[in-house]
């Protein structure tokens, strides 16, 4: 579905990606793990198009397409979706609008009509539902005092409704609690297909109780510099960041 | 400060003086005031403090060297009218009867200026003092055959009256259209006063009304500014408010290239109330410059305004507010805001408030901010699929809604709203 080559990125003049390398077929789930500052977000951001970063170097192939060429509101009509560390508050645009307007630019994208009104509202009851997203929360603009567990609902029920190909989740489950962990978790479960795919960003292991990943990739200085199985994120939880930063300071010099 | 004299005045006064009608409703003593004060004081530029943004002399002598007076005669306005308001048409300057509806609704009068009776003939002029400035100085010369409108002692009016200011020439031209409207005591009326330009030739429409809002009364104005780039305006309202009254006025400006609106309002008994709101777009060379004065006279009354601007290309705005509170007015109550987005690095906008508080027990305060449109916002909205041109205009919709939403008529708020997102 995606792969990435010795992807490099910039902020600036610090580099932040050093060579990233990554294959995610349909129907995987992958987890990347690592200490703050170790690139994740920057990686869910390159990916999505933010264009503070520089990409330097390496590629990406996205579903046979050159990622790095398309903007940001392609990569996302191409099917690629980012649930945002931080999501956005936007005062004035409804949560409704917002989707509907967004749905229907992807199906232009694809040469299909517009979505009838009823199809619409049925499908945003239904998906509502999944995140158990209240009501009356999808008819107030978009993120507008929401809390923190809301906003991250918010996103995972933005991804049921536009169902992306490829997802990357940037640290939803940080300032979550138990329940709402495992509400985005059911969520995440519930729209795994053989068709899709996922990248969970996340510091901790505890996410991936629910949202269990067939690979698991420490990202470290910019680099991957492991990847193994679930159990690998066990390992890590239990020795902690410490240990990987010793052995890769010592490596490196 | 003095400002420069310069005799676009005097050639304004030249021009349109032949072919003007005699003013027959506003007597000798005020009309030759009103010339001599123009004459003195000339027509504003850049250097006088109130016009320090909006050199009117200067847009004289640039767009208007050579005034004809070549009015058009306008036939039909069907295509402007709102399905379910009372239209009352003016073509420039003079309230047309024949073009406008029947007055059929109870407790509603019109009266043309000239068949007011002496005693009512005292109202015109009454809040609009010809030696306060050039522009009322200027109307009350040359006023148009307006009308005064009374909304009788306790009747709520139940549908709006449009009011429709419609100005049409072949050539440079100057109208000067001019309204009274009274809201007796416990009236209840919704006006909208639309303002188009629809001739081949440039029109400086300089509009006056006063409004009258009386005991216990509540109007509910809205301003809506459509003009085009013919269209040149200077829109002077001055409005006085009775005990317990409540004036609210939303004006939404569109387009015009020159639009000054001054909106002077008189808190002048205790307990009243009074909403200025405005939403401008400006693009290309446009000016439109929002002045208004809250002048709270007496204790307990409240007063909020919130002017909105989306301003692009090397277009400029003007906000300029100012609050008087004066010694009697304790426990005055007064916000003011004024929030803009610049779409362009040429893009300008000035925004001023002046608060002059001479009593202590007041609550007075003001807002402003000006900023580009929100990356951060676009990039995720971008994120969803949403391309980067419809994500401008969901935001700057979301921008406007603020003022938009204070439109209580469903009919002029979608057709604002549907001209709103086609000027972004």
């Amino acid at each position: 579905m995606i792969t990435i080559k010795n992807l490099h990125a910039s902020i600036g003049d610090k580099e932040i990606l050093k060579g990233i390398n990554l294959e995610i077929n349909a129907g995987e789930i992958h987890a990347i793990m690592g200490p703050n500052g170790s690139g994740k977000s920057t990686l869910a951001s390159v990916l999505a198009g933010r264009e503070d970063y520089e990409v330097t170097q390496g590629e990406v192939i996205f579903n046979g397409k050159n990622l790095l060429d398309l903007a940001a509101e392609d990569r996302a009509r191409e099917g690629l979706f980012l649930a945002f560390q931080y999501p956005v508050e936007i005062p004035g645009v409804s949560n409704i609008n917002f989707l509907k307007t967004a749905l229907n630019e992807i199906r232009a994208y694809h040469g299909q009509e517009e979505m009838p009104a009823k199809d619409f509202l049925a499908l945003v009851k239904e998906k509502q539902k999944l995140v158990e997203l209240d009501g009356k929360l999808t008819n107030r603009s978009v993120n507008e005092g929401f809390s923190g567990g809301e906003k991250k609902r918010n996103e995972i029920f933005q991804m049921a409704m536009l169902n992306p190909k490829l997802a990357v989740l940037d640290e939803t489950d940080s300032g979550l609690d138990i329940d709402a962990l495992r509400i985005v978790a059911t969520g995440v479960n519930a729209l795994k297909s053989k068709d899709n795919a996922f990248v969970v960003i996340t510091h901790y292991q505890r996410l991936l109780d629910y949202i269990v990943p067939d690979f698991v990739h420490i990202l470290y200085n910019g680099k991957i510099v492991r990847s193994g199985g679930k159990e690998l994120a066990l390992e890590l939880e239990a020795k902690g960041y410490d240990e990987i930063k010793k052995q890769f300071e010592s490596l490196e010099k | 400060m003095i400002a420069e004299k310069s005799n676009t005045a005097q050639l304004i006064i030249d021009k349109i003086s032949s072919s003007a009608e005699k003013v027959n409703f506003i007597d000798n003593d005020r009309l030759s005031k009103a010339l001599l004060y123009l004459e003195n004081k000339g027509i504003p530029n850049n250097r006088h403090e109130d016009y320090k943004y909006c050199n009117i002399d200067g847009i004289f002598k640039k767009e208007f060297k050579n005034i004809e007076q070549k009015l058009n005669v306008v036939s039909d306005v069907a295509q402007y009218k709102l399905k379910d308001a009372l239209t009352l048409v003016v073509v420039n300057g003079n309230y047309s009867e024949s073009l406008s509806d029947k007055l059929i609704l109870k407790g509603l009068h019109l009266t043309a200026f000239s068949n007011l009776d002496k005693e009512e003939k005292k109202l015109i002029g009454s809040l609009a003092n010809v030696e306060s400035d050039a522009f009322i100085a200027l109307n009350t010369a040359f006023s148009g055959a307006g009308f005064h409108l009374k909304i009788a002692d306790n009747e709520q009016l139940q549908i709006p009256i449009h009011i429709l200011y419609v100005s049409s020439a072949n050539s440079e031209a100057l109208v000067n259209p001019r309204n009274v409207i009274e809201l007796g005591k416990n009236a209840e009326a919704t006006i909208i006063e639309e303002q188009i330009c629809i001739g081949t030739g440039k029109v400086f429409t300089n509009f006056l009304s006063e409004k009258f809002v009386g005991e216990n009364a509540k109007l509910t104005s809205y301003t809506f500014q459509n003009e085009g780039a013919n269209g040149f305006s200077v829109n002077t309202n001055q409005v006085t408010i009775a005990r317990y009254g409540k004036y609210d006025n939303t004006t939404v400006t569109l387009s015009g290239s020159l639009v000054r609106n001054n909106h002077n309002v008189v808190l002048a008994a205790q307990n009243c109330e009074a909403h200025l709101n405005g939403l401008f777009t400006t693009k290309s060379n446009q000016l439109v410059d929002n002045h208004t004065l809250m002048d709270h006279q007496m204790p307990n009354c409240e007063s909020n305004e919130l002017y909105k601007g989306i301003i692009t290309d090397k277009s400029t705005g003007v906000f300029n507010g100012k609050i008087y509170v004066r010694k009697d007015a304790q426990k005055t109550n007064a916000y003011q805001s004024s929030k803009n987005i610049l779409l362009s690095d040429d893009a300008t906008i000035n925004t001023k408030p002046q608060l002059e508080i001479y009593a202590d027990d007041v609550k007075c305060s003001h807002g402003t901010s000006t900023g580009k449109i929100d990356e951060v916002a676009v990039f995720y909205l971008n994120a969803r699929g949403i391309g980067r041109e419809s994500a401008k205009k969901l935001l700057l919709n979301a921008f406007a809604q603020e003022v938009i939403n204070k439109i209580e008529v469903d009919e002029l708020k979608d057709k604002i709203l549907n001209l709103f997102e086609n000027e972004l």
